[in-house]
């Protein structure tokens, strides 16, 4: 059986109905505190749609058996479905073979990989990592990890006041100790939409390979791994509308063959005796152990229904909201913006005189209205801007302009009542 | 909304407002840092204490409301308290947010805290300066964490 999930409740014809598409995401449709739901923490995690959960159940249902291993008919519907989900994810990346896509658990997973596979076989002594001021601690402290054991230095590129990177402060870091540059597609806390064409381009004129931090990008952009000429590209499943525990990572195949394994085990051997074993061909070298066989098929499900819904259209709605929240908030006094990137994506985070992040977010909870409150996984961001914490609202493509105006409304009364 | 005003209580949001104590403490004897790596919050408490009395406590750092708060009034809770004294208010406190006890008839001034109880996540915002304060009075060399 291969995944194919439910269709999402309009056809990529159809009008946009947002209250359609809230339809097929059961999450979204109950009381907090007595208030009804709105949902603004996406960029944590998605909620899920019908055609996801469906897939989970009915994999668990009907299909539940180990992958690549037994000759009986269960296996063999497991293992199709499993690789069929491969298939799919090498299709929405556009990656050149399936061997190119090594199933993880998240985007933390896959950059740990590459730091300890690529990091143990090519970084020396001496040697410069480069990654961004604005990276979830996922993309910074696996490679200060590699840094500290290698003996190599991390340099990281500044950004300005809007939260863009400067462009000519990385080019400058870029030189003959540069091994890899690790930076985000879309930063978590600010919404930065980095320019990430250019930024492989300018990698690459020296030679040096590129990681792309996809975990903010992949829920909302149409994403091809061979136009962007990235040589890694990761993500997590749940931030895309999948299941939590499964992700992926890109990898070109001339440097994964390169990489020694990253973890030993079942799966990714193909001769184990106690004088040698020989580990299995790609991408099966990565992959140790019983994978995450129902997370992968939900994930090919969600993959399916973003793309019947259509990325360019959820790109056009998710601006717009965008747009209509940026007013909102901006229309309040003593609201300051904290990422104003000239390209953004769906993210508000926000600073209130008087209020702090985490007051902010208890207030809001009670009037049903969820985001995040804190550092956002990405300390570093708060340094560089001078706040301790902030509030983020995150936006999805089942959200409305009503529920921004129901954010607006709650972070006045947070105002009045601790300002 | 009620359990909103029960966790921002008048006594509360005059703290946050204009926390009591919030100054250096340059006769300080003890000192502690406290942070919180989920939200960020650090506060510093000074104290001075002398023939086994907390003398004068004062704090300095940034938090939340309950956070800010929670340090004033530790800071005006416990000059006068001799250090065990201290420990043992703290906890009663403890045990009153985790709900171990019932009511917090024997608290005074920090009854107030009580409602955080119903935000389990909040717990660790009036906590900090607890911890802290425990930390300065047993001469911790390194800052103390929540987490």
């Amino acid at each position: 059986m291969t995944a194919t999930g439910l269709a999402p409740s309009i056809a990529p014809t159809e009008r946009w109905d947002v209250e359609r598409i809230r339809q097929d995401f059961p999450a979204l449709h109950q009381q907090v505190h007595g208030k009804p739901l709105v949902y603004l923490d996406s960029a944590a995690t998605s909620q899920k749609p019908r055609a996801v959960i469906d897939a989970l159940v009915a994999y668990y249902t009907a299909d539940n058996a180990n992958v690549h291993r037994g000759v009986h008919l269960l296996s063999e519907r497991a293992t199709e479905a499993y690789e069929g989900a491969r298939g799919r994810i090498q299709r929405h990346l556009n990656a050149a073979s399936a061997r190119e896509i090594v199933f993880v658990r998240q985007a933390t997973e896959a950059i740990n990989l590459v730091a300890a596979s690529f990091g143990r076989c090519f970084v020396q002594a001496g040697d410069e990592i480069v990654i961004s001021a604005i990276e979830h601690h996922a993309n910074i402290v696996p490679w200060q990890m590699l840094c500290e054991d290698r003996g190599a230095r991390l340099r990281v590129v500044p950004v300005d006041d809007r939260g863009d990177l400067l462009m000519e402060e990385y080019a400058r870091l870029l030189g003959r100790r540069t091994k890899l540059v690790a930076i985000t597609q879309v930063s978590n806390a600010l919404g930065t939409v980095t320019p990430i064409r250019e930024i492989i381009g300018l990698a690459h004129a020296q030679s040096v390979p590129v990681l792309v931090d996809g975990a903010q990008a992949v829920p909302h952009l149409p994403i091809d791994v061979q136009a962007l000429d990235c040589d890694f590209y990761v993500f997590s499943g749940h931030k895309a509308y999948g299941p939590t525990g499964i992700g992926v990572l890109y990898g070109k195949e001339r440097w994964l063959d390169r990489m020694p394994p990253y973890q030993g085990g079942g799966d990714m051997i193909k001769v184990v005796t106690f004088d040698r074993t020989v580990y299995n061909d790609l991408p099966y070298k990565f992959e140790a152990g019983t994978p995450h066989i129902a997370g992968a098929i939900g994930l090919a499900a969600a993959l399916d229904y973003l793309d019947a819904l259509g990325l360019d259209r959820i790109d056009a709605y998710e601006h717009d909201l965008l747009r209509h929240g940026t007013a909102l908030l901006t229309a309040i006094p003593g609201l300051r913006l904290i990422g104003t990137a000239r390209h953004k994506a769906a993210v508000l985070s926000f600073v209130l005189d008087g209020v702090h992040a985490h007051d902010l977010g208890t207030i809001l909870d009670q009037h049903g209205v969820a985001v995040r409150a804190g550092h956002h996984c990405a300390m570093p961001v708060m340094q560089r801007f001078g706040v301790p914490a902030t509030a983020r609202a995150s936006l999805a493509f089942y959200n409305t302009r009503a529920e921004l105006e129901t954010l607006a409304a709650a972070i006045e009364h947070a105002r009045e009542m601790l300002a | 909304m009620s359990d909103l005003r029960e966790l921002y209580q008048q006594t509360i949001l005059d703290h946050h407002r204009k926390p009591r104590n919030f100054r250096p403490l340059e006769a300080a004897n003890r000192r502690a840092e406290g942070f919180n790596p989920l939200c960020g919050d650090q506060i510093t408490l000074a104290l001075r204490v002398e023939d086994g009395v907390i003398r004068d406590a004062a704090f300095q750092g940034s938090g939340c409301a309950i956070a800010k708060a929670a340090a004033s009034m530790l800071t005006g809770s416990v000059i006068g308290l001799r250090p065990e004294e201290a420990e043992r208010l703290f906890r009663r406190v403890h045990a009153m947010l985790t709900g171990e006890a019932n009511g917090a008839a024997d608290l005074g001034k920090l009854a107030v805290f009580a409602g955080v109880r119903e935000f389990p996540g909040r717990v660790k915002c009036v906590t900090l300066a607890w911890h802290t304060l425990r930390a300065a009075l047993a001469g911790a060399a390194t800052p103390v964490s929540t987490e």
